[in-house]
Formats: structure tokens, sequence, C-alpha cells
């Protein structure tokens, strides 16, 4: 493998933010400073007012393998992935079947390494299929190489069973991840109740049971010392209980994912069902209270969500339609809207991308620092793309972004050194 | 042309006069139906398919109807929705209708937003039927007919459209038609069965039907369905009766030539009392029915001329 130097780049994550060289020997990053000179034989990248950061940590994705692969396989998942600057990515368990044996944590990981562009760090269910009845082996999936426990898209809903997941997780030393939604609640419900749901004669969701769920559950860990993580935050109200939570110094953190800050309701138009997503997208002031979470820091990290559909799961009446969306090409580059808007630093948002999802994964990487991994991603800012169903790296398109224009473009992303994406 | 659309989804972003237009050609065929003269070169060689997901018979029978009398080959399809896959039938069926060259698609589905599903696959003007709990919109029409006929105008009327808002399309298309015309509209029905936020349409909301009812011109019932009780939103039909059931003593409230409506079919003794119902001179019921096909022959003609037509 040549070596591969970076000239000229502003150099990104951290903590570090300079101008500067990067270079990358034997796959991990050797040195970086204002001015490398010109190694022999090094590849050189050079492009004027780019950024170089750590490969993107995606810490929630759905893949369609197992069980699903006519909407996605691992290997169209890493080709969108790659096409998005991320280079770590964590999955879902509730596949098909469901990640609950230490042999499936196994070959997820090997499936991962065999893209050659991706690690894949699988979360392992925090109940047995998934189905919310009995707790998983969750010892021997975390030797096996899982990362933490949920039962991906349900809402682990008993409160017992939480409790006891909470607690038993706590010996490993291991986190549940949780879909905050009450689910008697959200039982058949499209949209989020209110004007927008009641104009389309969808059934509601009140926004109330994403804090309902997460009031319980910071009770729980209160009760039981464990530590959990709420997925795809949506609403004013738990940011706030989460807020609370994390003064009083419980293990409560949090992600977000793009459609939660960069789209409201509105968006569903006239029942456009790549835009039905869970939890439902929710009124503006909640859109508003999320990008303030990115800014304070009461949300840990941005995570794409991804969910891969097939066209005809899509082509439903809306109130049927399974909700999904697709979010891996789509990561970096609706972020930065938050950065040409001011609501975020650069360094802020690479940071919810990078360092602080690695650091709650457990995971290597997602910093620039001699030694590590050269995972890199290398983006412009400012380069205008538009995103489009149909046209999106990878199988899956039902991309709740369509037809929006975005500042900002991967142009290159490399795995342990090698490029494995270029645009 | 005023009406400028290809299809009628809902009466939701109508303006006046493309509602207006619709009404005002509505009541030249009442007139033409009175006198038992038809309109049978109107529509000839034009196919009218009925593609019915749920059943009906009387806004099936009432575009049938509305269809034949403007000479179009109507065609009937009832497609049953529990078959597996609703979504797959739906679509395969729009790419059928397609390929028989159909000008006109009336469809009733139980899913909100169907009909606009199809609108986007098919070559034919869509005239929506009733989707899910969306809208009804050539129920709208016919009622604010009926009222139009009766009362002289259709607008600064107060309104009360009474129980169970929920669930009910046609409460959604009569409040968009009629706070589009400039009436003052009121909800009336207990909080488990008026959607969130529904105040947010531009109607006022009531719980007890002494309030509601006060000072209303018309007083608009909706049908509560029996698996509504099972299902905790309301614990029994008695109870529904006692306090949102609409009995002579509950009309009283109401302004004393205040007249009755209700989209039918009536569950006698639950939402209404027959003596209600029945009222000779202040229940509309059976007029409604009447000014359906005449709504529905006029939304055929607008349609199929399409001209003036703003289609995207």
């Amino acid at each position: 493998m040549s070596d591969v130097l970076f000239r000229n780049v502003r150099l990104i994550g951290g903590g570090i933010d300079q101008h500067g060289d990067l270079l990358v020997k034997d796959g991990t990053i050797a040195d970086f400073g204002a001015s490398l000179g010109r190694p022999d034989g090094a590849t050189i990248v050079e492009e004027d007012g780019a950024v170089l950061c750590p490969g993107l940590v995606d810490m929630r994705a759905a893949l369609g393998e197992p069980g699903f692969e006519y909407r996605e396989t691992i290997a169209s998942a890493a080709e969108a992935a790659a096409a998005g600057g991320i280079t770590t990515l964590a999955c879902l368990p509730d596949t098909m079947p469901a990640i609950d044996d230490p042999s499936l944590v196994h070959m997820m990981r090997t499936k991962g390494e065999a893209t050659g562009s991706l690690t894949i760090l699988p979360y392992g269910a925090a109940t047995k299929g998934c189905r919310g009845e009995e707790l998983a082996e969750f010892g021997l999936l975390l030797e096996a190489g899982a990362i933490a426990f949920t039962d991906g898209a349900q809402a682990i809903g008993s409160s017992r069973l939480m409790r006891m997941a909470l607690s038993y997780a706590r010996g490993f030393g291991a986190r549940i991840v949780q879909h905050p939604e009450d689910p008697s609640l959200a039982a058949g419900g499209a949209a989020t109740e209110g004007e927008w749901a009641t104009r389309l004669g969808l059934p509601g969701i009140p926004a109330a049971a994403e804090a309902i769920l997460v009031a319980r559950d910071i009770r729980l860990a209160q009760l039981t010392g464990g530590a959990v993580h709420f997925a795809h935050i949506s609403t004013a109200e738990a940011l706030g209980l989460i807020a609370q939570a994390k003064d009083a110094g419980l293990h409560v953190t949090c992600d977000t994912a793009p459609p939660y800050f960069d789209l409201n309701e509105t968006a569903i138009g006239e029942f456009r069902t790549y835009q039905k997503l869970s939890p439902p997208l929710r009124k503006d002031e909640d859109r508003r209270a999320v990008v303030a979470g990115l800014a304070d820091g009461t949300i840990d990290a941005i995570a794409s969500d991804h969910r891969p559909r097939d066209t005809d799961d899509t082509r439903l009446p809306y109130a049927v339609c399974p909700p999904s969306g697709v979010g891996l090409a789509t990561l970096l580059g609706v972020t930065l809207a938050q950065v040409h808007n001011g609501a975020l630093t650069l360094a802020q948002a690479i940071d919810l991308l990078t360092l602080r999802p690695a650091r709650l994964l457990g995971a290597v990487g997602g910093t620039l620092a001699k030694g590590a991994p050269a995972d890199l991603c290398l983006f412009h800012p400012d380069r205008i793309w538009r995103v489009e169903s149909g046209k999106l790296p990878g199988k899956a398109q039902n991309t709740p972004f369509d037809g929006r224009p975005i500042e900002g473009r991967v142009l290159g992303t490399w795995k342990a050194g090698k490029r494995v994406f270029a645009a | 042309m005023f009406y400028r659309q290809k299809h009628l989804l809902a009466i939701e972003g109508l303006t006046p006069p493309e509602i207006g237009h619709l009404l005002e050609l509505a009541d030249s065929y009442v007139l033409l139906n009175r006198s038992g003269k038809t309109q049978r070169d109107l529509l000839r060689g034009r196919t009218l398919i009925n593609l019915f997901f749920e059943d009906s018979t009387r806004t099936r029978t009432s575009f049938e109807l509305a269809g034949k009398r403007l000479g179009a080959d109507v065609i009937n399809m009832s497609v049953s929705t529990s078959s597996v896959n609703k979504g797959e039938t739906l679509l395969d069926t729009a790419a059928t209708l397609n390929a028989m060259q159909c000008d006109l698609l009336v469809v009733r589905h139980d899913q909100s937003g169907a009909p606009n599903l199809l609108a986007r696959k098919v070559d034919a003007s869509v005239i929506n039927a009733g989707d899910g709990t969306h809208e009804h919109p050539t129920q709208a029409l016919l009622d604010a007919l009926t009222i139009k006929r009766r009362k002289g105008r259709i607008e600064g009327l107060t309104v009360a459209i009474c129980g169970d808002v929920l669930h009910s399309r046609v409460a959604r298309s009569n409040i968009h038609l009629l706070t589009t015309l400039g009436n003052r509209v009121r909800v009336v029905g207990p909080p488990t069965l008026l959607p969130a936020g529904i105040a947010d349409l531009g109607v006022s909301v009531f719980h007890d039907m002494k309030s509601g009812l006060e000072g209303a011109d018309i007083v608009m019932m909706l049908r509560l369905q029996k698996e509504r009780m099972t299902r905790g939103l309301v614990p029994s039909a008695r109870e529904y009766f006692r306090f949102w059931g609409l009995d002579a003593a509950k009309l009283a409230y109401a302004n004393d030539d205040a007249l009755i409506m209700h989209p039918g079919p009536m569950n006698r003794g639950v939402e209404i009392d027959s003596a209600v119902a029945d009222h000779p001179t202040r229940s509309l019921i059976k007029e409604q029915v009447e000014m359906g096909v005449a709504v529905r022959m006029a939304v055929l003609d607008t349609l199929s001329r399409g001209d003036g037509r703003n289609d995207v």
C-alpha cells in the first residue's frame, strides 16, 4: 500500500483544527503538521478548500442483511457509506433472524471486514428475537463483539423488562439503547398528532409518547445504576428531561438523526411515504429544539438512522406503509447545513459525527491522532449537489431528502489508508 | 372555467370561485333532473369507473346514476381490501385501469391518501369518493348545495358538526368547505372523538351539545360506528345518546329554524333520534341524497371538460 500525503487541507477532529498536511503510512496516521514536505513515493492528495476529518462513525443504521437482501446488501450499504464518508457503522439487531446469538455477531463483524471499506459494529438484541419477552445473552454477545443492546426499531415497552435489561447490562458495563416511544400510545399511528395529521386524516402519535418513555427510562436508570442511550431524539420535551438527567449525573446519553433537525412534519406534503419515519417528523418547534440540543451538547451524536426499503415497500397508502428512510450518503451533507446556517461550528459538527459516537461505542477511530488507523473523510464544505432518489449510491433509494440541494460534498474516503471512495 | 384542477381529491386547497362554480353547475342539474330530462350526449363515449375498495351502496349508486344521466359508460368495480396486500392491489389495479383508457375514475378507499397515490399513476381524472379519515369532497359539496338551496346562502351561517369528528372524512371536507366560504363552524363531541389540533382548521370546539348548538343554523350529525365503543373511545351507546345524540330536547338549543343534516347511513337511537331525523320540515336528510346526484353530475361534467386545467 502506497503512502498518502494530504497537502494543504484543513484538518479537523479530536480537538484539532488547523491547516496543514497529513501523512498516511501503512494504514495509519503517521504524522500531521503545518508542512510535511514531499516524502518519496507518496500519493499526493490536494484539493483547494477541502477539509480532512476522521471517517464518520454512524452509531445507528439498520442494514438489509440478514433477511432483507432485496432491500439492501451489506455490500451495497458499504458503497453508500463510503460515498457518505462513513468508515465505521453500528448496525441494529432487528434483522431476520435477529442478532441475538454470538455467531450472528461474529458474522456481521466478518461481513464488515470483507467489504474492505467499512467496520461494522453490531448491536446485540436486548431481548431474544427482539420480541420484548426474555433478555438475550448479553455476556456471550459481548464476548463475540456486540457493542451494546437494543431491540432496534422496537421499544422495550415493559417497565419490568427494561429494568432487568439495564440492571443486568450494568454488570457487564454495557449500555441499553432505547427507541423512545411508548408502544401503546404509538400503536397504529402514522404521523405526529396535531393539526397536520388531522388535516391529512392520518392516525396520530402524540409527541409526548417520546417524553413518557424517556422519563420512565431515566427513572429506571436511576433505580438500577444502568446506562441508557436514547436513539433519534426528536422532541423538545424529551431533550429537557435528558438534560436534567445528565445534570443529575445519571448514565444517560442520546443521539438524533438528520431528518429531525432538517425537516418538520410539513415535509409529508401530500402523503409522501419517503417522509414516513419512526419516530414521525415533528412540529418545527421540536426541530428547532433538536438543533439547540446539538449546539449545547445535550445530544451526544448524530446518527444516520438509515433504514432501507425497496420501492414496492413504500408504494402504499401512507398509514400502512412501513416507516423507513435511507441516510448514509446524506449524513454529512445535511449536517453541514447547520454549520452553514451558523447553529454549529464545523468542529462541533465533525465531533458529533466522529469522536463522540466513537466514544459512546467504545470504538477506535473518530480522531486525528498519530498512530490511529487512517480512516479518513475528505470533503469540500461548499460544493453543491442535489439529493435525487434513484441516483443515490447503494441499492435502497428511499430518502426523505429527495430533491434537497446540499452544500458540502464528500470527495474521498479512506479506510485504513486505502482509498474506498472517490467523487 | 373557474375550476383549475385535473382531479377532485380534496376540498382543502380549492378556492371560493372553484367551489362556487361546482355549486352553481350542480344547481342547474337539480332543475334538469327534476324536469325528467337528461343530457346523454355530454359524456358519450367517455368511460367512468367506480373503483370501490370499501363497501358503499349510496355513494356508488349516486355516481353511477350521475354518470349514466350524462351518457357515460359506467363500470363498477368492487375490490376487497381483505386481500393480503392492499397497496399492491391498488397500484396493480391502477395499471390495469390505465390500460383500459378510463377517463374518469371514482375511488373509495379505507386508507387516507389512497386516491392521491392513484392519481399519480393513472391518466384519468380521479375523484375521491371518500378516503380513510381524510376527505369526502362530493359529500361536502352536496351538503353545501342542500344548505344553499334551503337557506338561500352559504356564507355567514353557524354550522355545528356533531359527533365522531376524529374518524370522519365528511367532517373534514365540510370544515374546509364551510370555512372557505365564510361560515362559522363548530365541532361538538366528547374529547376522545375530536382530533388533536382541530381548532387549527378554523373551528370552535365544544364538548356539550347545549353550548355547541346554541345559535346554530345547521346541525350536522355524524355517524358513530359501533367499533368505536369496543375501542374504548366511548363507554356505551346509551351514554353516547344521552349526551351527544340529537333529539328534540337538544335540538331546542339551536335556532328555531335550525335544519338537521346527516350524511347517512344513520344509526337511529345512537347519534340521532327518529323523531328528529324524520322531521317533515327541518330534516334535510332526504334532500341531501337528491343533491348528491346533481353535485356528482357537476363534478363529472367539469372534470371531463378539462379546459383551464392547471395540471402538474
